[in-house]
């Protein structure tokens, strides 16, 4: 009786938090699966058809469009752009957010105004700073090629947007300028979480602020360099706002990336149904991307 | 210790050492305030010029005159409805988001039942998930529910997109606060509801009150949703009032820079009011890693 009623105790328990678990989750889930799950498969199947996004009628395809985006050399084009943005994502934003990070958790409190202003690029829409940078850097009045004449003496214009390599690399460089805030409040946070106790000990040990943090507080943010990696690697492959605003892929497709590829295709061409595969291969890719680069790192760790 | 075991002549180079490091990182530091800070001169100053003193007087010199009326323009342009509509979307998401993700972040950092750790992974799972891969599904149906072109449509996407890195980093926020403090509760007479919210809730506050900044900040500057669910300018957001307003004024720079000064503002005096909240809850997102 009294084992009984133990088991049935148990049982009712679990029942009880099982409803408590599923009545809690549940909104977050319907919400994921309409807006995430469902559209990511529906975004496979409807790269199995021609369909302009707005007839009913859509024609299924088969393969058709899948053989078309292996053979697209403008979307292996879009994705080397890609690939580029990502590295220069990587070694641009990550190691100065890092230092930034570094010298304010060094300084303390009297350099809050640092802060303040460096965190200011992050809160400007990627809309605004496309704008902003467009005129910035134009050839006529802006800011580069007015500075390139005040430095000579005469009229100089630098074509930072205008021309096919430069485009690209000007993107980076405003890119780095948007996103660096980010990894720095994220390195400041890696910093702040290191117990004060380790601190303590090396200053009783002798050791400066500085060598506390070259020799200690730098190795113990490992785990969060990678995560920072991760962010910036999805981050980069992923993006589209700025540069849709900023070149929409110009001059002659030199700034053209994955994302704006097939938001050109889908909603200004309205041909949804290459888009979709288009949309359907950048997934794919992402994640096999972001995959191998964490089970590289998994097994540098485990050393 | 280590002070007295040093002789004198160490003691001041590493002394000296320590200025000049001092001394290359302050300047290191103010060359980047320079390159922050320099676009932000360019936009301001720009936007009191005419539209044609910009060119002649160049970059590195001050408006003369100091000309307002590209503000009333915009002003008067519509530059406050567009505002007010991206108020109202960005609130109503930013609450419906902070509420379902401390509601999901509750049984997965505080109960243990079967399916605990695949829930879990499937939501972080999602957040490397591109919103670009959904658009046209999403669009498609925006359109099969009557939502597109009103701001009803923009509210479910700004939400779900929020969740999984919200409900990642509310999980591990909750998980350090001390199984006690709900077994008191339980003692008490509380419920596994009540305790939620008049235990875990308040005290989630700051983690809750950095991911509304985050948040906040990327939903206040959404772009492609924006400008695939919404078409006409009486419904368009502040994101896309920027297109908006260079369309009709493309040849008028200072009256745009006037457009994205006003536009960046709000965004910067909450930063300001609030930043001593923007490391906080982001630490405890970070531990794990």
């Amino acid at each position: 009786m009294k084992n009984d009623n133990k088991v049935g105790l148990a049982q009712a328990r679990a029942k009880s938090i099982a409803v408590a678990a599923t009545v809690f989750l549940l909104p977050a889930l319907l919400l994921i699966t309409i807006f995430i799950i469902y559209p990511v498969i529906d975004t496979f199947v409807i790269s199995g058809y021609k369909w302009n996004g707005i007839s009913s009628d859509r024609i299924f395809a088969g393969m058709e469009n899948w053989n078309a985006l292996i053979h697209d050399e403008m979307f292996w084009k879009s994705f080397r752009h890609n690939l580029i943005v990502m590295v220069f994502s990587i070694v641009l934003q990550i190691p100065i957010g890092m230092l930034l990070a570094t010298f304010l958790d060094a300084g303390g409190k009297k350099f809050n105004i640092f802060k303040i202003i460096w965190f200011l690029p992050y809160l400007m829409s990627s809309v605004a700073i496309a704008f902003l940078f467009n005129y910035a850097l134009a050839t006529n009045g802006g800011l580069i090629s007015s500075f390139a004449s005040l430095i000579q003496g005469k009229k100089a214009t630098i074509d930072l947007l205008g021309t096919a390599p430069n485009a690209l690399y000007t993107v980076i460089g405003v890119m780095a300028w948007q996103f660096t805030p980010f990894y720095m409040v994220y390195f400041i946070a890696g910093y702040g979480n290191i117990d004060t106790s380790i601190y303590e000990a090396a200053v009783i040990d002798g050791a400066t602020r500085w060598q506390y943090i070259k020799h200690i507080a730098i190795p113990l943010l490992g785990p969060i360099f990678k995560t920072a990696c991760t962010m910036s690697l999805i981050g980069s492959l992923k993006y589209f706002d700025m540069i849709w605003n900023m070149t929409q892929g110009g001059p002659a497709g030199s700034t053209e990336l994955m994302a704006t590829y097939m938001y050109k295709l889908s909603f200004q061409q309205f041909n949804m149904g290459y888009g979709s595969t288009v949309a359907a291969g950048m997934f794919l890719l992402i994640t096999a991307i972001a995959l191998i680069f964490n089970k590289a790192f998994k097994v540098k760790e485990d050393y | 210790m280590v002070k007295e075991n040093m002789n004198d002549a160490d003691y001041r180079k590493s002394k000296i050492q320590s200025r000049i490091a001092w001394t290359i990182a302050i300047i290191l530091a103010c060359c980047m305030l320079v390159i922050t800070l320099t676009p932000f001169f360019f936009m301001i100053m720009n936007s009191f010029r005419k539209q044609f003193d910009m060119l002649q007087q160049g970059v590195f010199h001050l408006p003369d005159p100091w000309y307002f009326k590209n503000y009333t323009t915009v002003v008067a342009g519509g530059f406050f409805g567009y505002f007010l509509r991206s108020v109202i979307v960005v609130g109503i998401s930013l609450v419906l988001m902070l509420i379902i993700s401390a509601f999901a972040a509750y049984p997965l950092a505080r109960m243990s039942f079967k399916l605990n750790a695949l829930i879990y992974a499937m939501i972080v799972a999602m957040m490397s998930v591109p919103m670009h891969v959904t658009l046209i599904p999403i669009f498609k149906l925006t359109t099969a529910v009557g939502f597109y072109d009103s701001l009803k449509a923009l509210i479910g996407p700004y939400v779900a997109f929020a969740l999984p890195m919200s409900v990642f980093i509310l999980t591990a926020f909750m998980k350090t606060i001390p199984k006690e403090v709900e077994e008191s509760a339980e003692i008490d007479g509380c419920n596994r509801y009540e305790n939620f919210f008049f235990m875990i809730l308040p005290l989630s506050k700051s983690g809750l009150s950095t991911l509304a900044i985050y948040n906040g900040v990327s939903m206040w500057n959404e772009f492609a949703f924006a400008n695939t669910l919404l078409i006409s300018p009486q419904n368009k957001t502040l994101p896309l009032a920027l297109g908006q307003f260079k369309g009709e004024h493309s040849m008028d720079i200072p009256m745009i820079m006037a457009v994205l000064t006003l536009s960046v503002m709000p965004m910067i005096i909450l930063f300001i009011i609030f930043q001593d909240k923007l490391v906080k809850g982001m630490m405890a997102g970070a531990v794990k890693g």
